[in-house]
């Protein structure tokens, strides 16, 4: 019995001692003056800006890295960054770069011309000695009309275009042409992506997989040093467990919140939401039945490349009257409502309300079932006809649980006589069928690159787009009046002229009713209260350089 | 004994072809395209090429089979496609975290597990014996994700008495030698660290031993009512040894014999991996990198960490039957 009472207080006396060492020797946070931790939703896949194509990564990189141009805060108009200036020349082709002085990288080299030249040359100079450490995915999509830079004295560079392109310079301010240390790309050759040196805000200091990346203020930053002492990326996978992190004040801020914890989110005094239209669009796209073969692969619709079918071609989606039926049949807002629970607004054209040359103008379908069956029967379908619906796999900001949306939509046209059919495969092969033109309709989203309406409009709806295998224009719009407005606006640096071009664009394109546009989606980031100056960016990318904590 | 461990570990050879041969098949004829990954959706078809060329994707499939072993053979698993970085030094940055917390959690499930077993077979169809078994059904029933969940509000949120997700406290100072983290804060003695990581240790393991923990509880339970009903113990008891010697000395080492299978499976189940467990804590582990590899077709670290696994699997079941010899002297391997 002794023994018993022995062992009993000996397991009293080891459990008290171990409940005092936890709540009296609870790690007092190290206090280090504004340390900002942020909640990401996953890890940064490589820290290379030109060879990244996440939006984790590039979230890290906006904060260690930057470019020749920048974005104007929160909005998606440029302004100079690590040049001071640029000229363009006559005929559009060369744009001239005055660079910005005694500004060093992180690890001390210098900035200059050497500097721009290796960063941009190492992703499209076939010769170059870096070309082999990268896949350098968005070079060749964003910035396909660069021929090549040059430089002219140690503070000059300039880029030759092969084609005029209006777009570049909104281009520029992407990650993708951010300007890397060509000393620590040289030091660390394949491993470079590992130990990312800039010229930004925030210098690279730790980064432990699937767990954290920690950057520290750059004391020696051009501009005034950043408010912030420390910056630490913290992977939290799960949208609940994020939230309750901030709610305990693990962390100060998150992304993507679920929308039904938005609520929660507003009644919390600690916290803040932010939101804000995203640079994206949801959509539904009806194959209008023919594209072009790309023989020279030139990425344009030539004389010689005529009209064919696609394999996903049916008869009822060729006429006009058809896909108008099916643009009033389908309750956008009830989407809205009740799929993407509010946080994104209608569409009613291909590209966001913010973005210039948008046509206010266009008059959306009307959500109107009787008038659509009255469409369907002017056709010659009054019973209706079966197609076949992709639904994406995976969700996208632009697109929330495809499923469901899909599945909507396959009510909404039951009511007017269409039997769908719904179809699911794996996202890469999704890919790769509706670019074969596979699809009768598909659900796609896009999130725009660089704020430019051509990023939007001539990607995602341009007739030289509808080429069979590669195609981005889904819908296989083919009007040769609607590409020669894109090609036009692409080749005019005059913004307001641009502007109209596009504007025409979307009236053509409206009338034609290859699309379904749903929405437009928001969005959405938390904070705690006490963080202060986080500006919402169209592009999504996150700038850390202004914020501080109270 | 020496020739059984030997034998054993020979046997390894096959065991990791045939799983190199699954792997490998599984993952390369399920559709989808790591070249489309990378590019992600603004793929041209010239990246996409040059990267399968990179990877030789373009090859056929018995070629591109036949590369990737001869790497192998050679200690090289080669690199994420995804990532760029190598699988085994990607692997042992998680596995070590992985392994911290599946041994907190089973030696919680063996503490808890077996003492319930135990005590529940001593006290048959009693009311405590019915409490425990009921609790153990609850704790096999109960869906990981959504116990995490509930743990963190309560002893998180509401409570905020334990740490929600990650490793260790970020904000502290800390050196990682070995990877494993209560080790490193003792090796440094960095006591602030060993303290937070202990903390930020208690949740996930309460939640992921809770499967183990039930099914351990169930095993002993009924390997030990077998035992008891056994000739010798009514031997003991007529003996007139106590009733906690006739138990704990004789019973429980003669039903320990499946618990060690349960524990071992389990163990090895755990090494690869609690992805749920891992997700909801945030806890950077081996089975939400390999979960996430499978999704976005990452062949080389899919494959390397299928062999990993094989590997683990074999030897905690080595281990758990050297085990047996060492608590039932009667079992002799030849």
């Amino acid at each position: 019995m002794k023994k018993v009472i022995i062992i009993v207080i000996a397991v009293v006396v080891v459990v008290a001692v171990a409940l005092i060492l936890f709540f009296t020797l609870r790690p007092k946070p190290v206090v280090v003056e504004q340390t900002l931790i942020f909640g990401s939703s996953g890890d940064a896949v490589r820290l290379d800006p030109a060879d990244v194509t996440d939006g984790e990564s590039i979230q890290r990189m906006d904060n260690i890295f930057e470019g020749l141009v920048e974005y104007k805060e929160g909005s998606t108009e440029i302004q100079p960054c690590l040049a001071t200036s640029w000229e363009t020349s006559a005929d559009g082709k060369e744009i001239t770069f005055s660079l910005r002085k005694g500004v060093k990288f992180h690890d001390g080299t210098d900035f200059n011309a050497d500097a721009v030249i290796f960063s941009l040359a190492r992703q499209y100079d076939t010769e170059h000695p870096h070309k082999q450490y990268g896949e350098w995915a968005y070079w060749g999509w964003m910035f396909y009309d660069v021929e090549k830079v040059v430089k002219i004295d140690d503070y000059k560079v300039k880029i030759v275009l092969s084609n005029v392109n209006a777009s570049i310079m909104t281009s520029l301010a992407m990650f993708t042409v951010c300007i890397v240390s060509p000393t620590n790309a040289e030091k660390y050759k394949e491993d470079a992506f590992k130990n990312p040196v800039g010229t930004g805000p925030f210098k690279f200091v730790e980064w432990v997989k699937d767990d954290h990346i920690t950057l520290v203020a750059n004391e020696n930053y051009w501009r005034e040093r950043p408010k912030l002492d420390k910056l630490i990326f913290k992977v939290i996978p799960d949208a609940s467990a994020r939230l309750m992190a901030l709610e305990v004040g693990e962390v100060h801020g998150i992304e993507y919140p679920n929308p039904p914890d938005f609520d929660r989110i507003r009644a919390n005094k600690d916290l803040k939401l932010l939101t804000e239209p995203g640079m994206n669009v949801g959509y539904m796209a009806i194959n209008s039945g023919y594209g072009y073969k790309d023989g020279n692969e030139n990425s344009k619709r030539d004389a010689d490349e005529p009209l064919v079918k696609t394999i996903g071609y049916l008869e009822p989606l060729t006429k006009k009257k058809v896909r108008k039926a099916l643009n009033h049949a389908i309750d956008k807002q009830s989407i809205i409502d009740n799929i993407y629970m509010g946080t994104a607004s209608v569409a009613k054209n291909g590209m966001p309300p913010f973005m210039p040359g948008y046509n206010d103008d266009v008059k959306d379908y009307s959500y109107d079932p009787e008038k659509a069956k009255g469409l369907l029967a002017e056709a010659g379908y009054p019973d209706g006809f079966d197609v076949t619906l992709y639904v994406m796999p995976v969700s996208r900001p632009s697109m929330f649980d495809p499923p469901k949306i899909g599945e909507a939509i396959q009510s909404y046209l039951a009511a007017i006589g269409i039997k769908v059919n719904i179809y699911q495969v794996d996202w890469g092969t999704y890919l790769q069928e509706t670019q074969d033109g596979k699809a009768q309709m598909c659900l796609l989203g896009w999130t725009g690159d660089n704020g430019d309406p051509d990023n939007f409009l001539n990607v995602l709806y341009g007739p030289n787009a509808g080429n069979i295998g590669l195609a981005g224009n889904y819908g296989f719009y083919m009007e040769e009046e609607g590409q020669d407005l894109l090609t036009r606006a692409l080749q005019t640096y005059d913004v307001k002229k641009r502007a109209e071009y596009y504007r025409k664009f979307q009236d053509l394109i409206h009338e034609d009713a290859c699309y379904v546009y749903l929405a437009h989606s928001n969005q959405n980031v938390a904070f705690r209260k006490n963080i202060e100056g986080y500006v919402l960016h169209p592009t999504s990318r996150k700038f850390f350089y202004p914020v501080s904590i109270k | 004994m020496k020739w059984y461990i030997a034998k054993r570990l020979l046997m390894l050879i096959p065991v990791l072809l045939g799983a190199s041969v699954l792997a490998f098949a599984l993952i390369h004829l399920a559709p989808g395209d790591p070249a489309r990954t990378i590019t992600g959706d603004r793929a041209s078809p010239q990246a996409i090429a040059a990267i399968r060329e990179k990877y030789g994707l373009d090859k056929p499939l018995p070629v591109q089979y036949w590369m990737w072993l001869k790497q192998v053979l050679r200690g090289d698993m080669g690199r994420s496609i995804v990532s760029n970085e190598y699988v085994t030094k990607e692997i042992m940055e998680r596995f070590p975290n992985t392994v911290e917390l599946t041994i907190c959690a089973m030696l919680l499930a063996i503490a808890v597990g077996s003492i319930a077993g135990i005590i529940s077979a001593s006290k048959q169809y009693s009311a405590l014996d019915y409490t425990t078994m009921g609790i153990a059904l609850f704790g096999i029933s109960m869906p990981v994700f959504w116990l995490g969940i509930m743990l963190m509000m309560i002893f998180g949120v509401f409570l905020r008495w334990l740490p929600i997700s990650g490793r260790i406290d970020t904000l502290l100072p800390f050196t990682r030698i070995t990877g494993f983290y209560i080790l490193d804060s003792i090796i440094t003695l960095n006591f602030r660290a060993l303290i937070s990581t202990i903390r930020y240790l208690i949740l996930p393991s309460v939640a992921l031993a809770t499967i183990p923990m039930a099914t351990v509880a169930r095993v002993t339970r009924s390997s030990m009512l077998e035992v008891l009903r056994q000739d010798f113990i009514r031997t003991e008891r007529a003996k007139g040894l106590s009733e906690r010697l006739v138990i704990y000395r004789h019973a429980v080492r003669n039903a320990m014999i499946p618990v060690i299978t349960v524990i071992g499976l389990n163990f090895g189940l755990l090494l690869a991996g609690a992805i749920l467990t891992e997700t909801v804590f945030s806890w950077p582990g081996i089975g939400r990198y390999v979960v996430k590899a499978v999704t976005i077709r990452d062949y080389p670290v899919v494959q390397g960490c299928v062999m990993f696994f094989a590997f683990i699997f074999v030897i905690v079941n080595l281990i758990a039957d050297v085990l047996y010899v060492l608590i039932d002297p009667r079992i002799k391997y030849e």
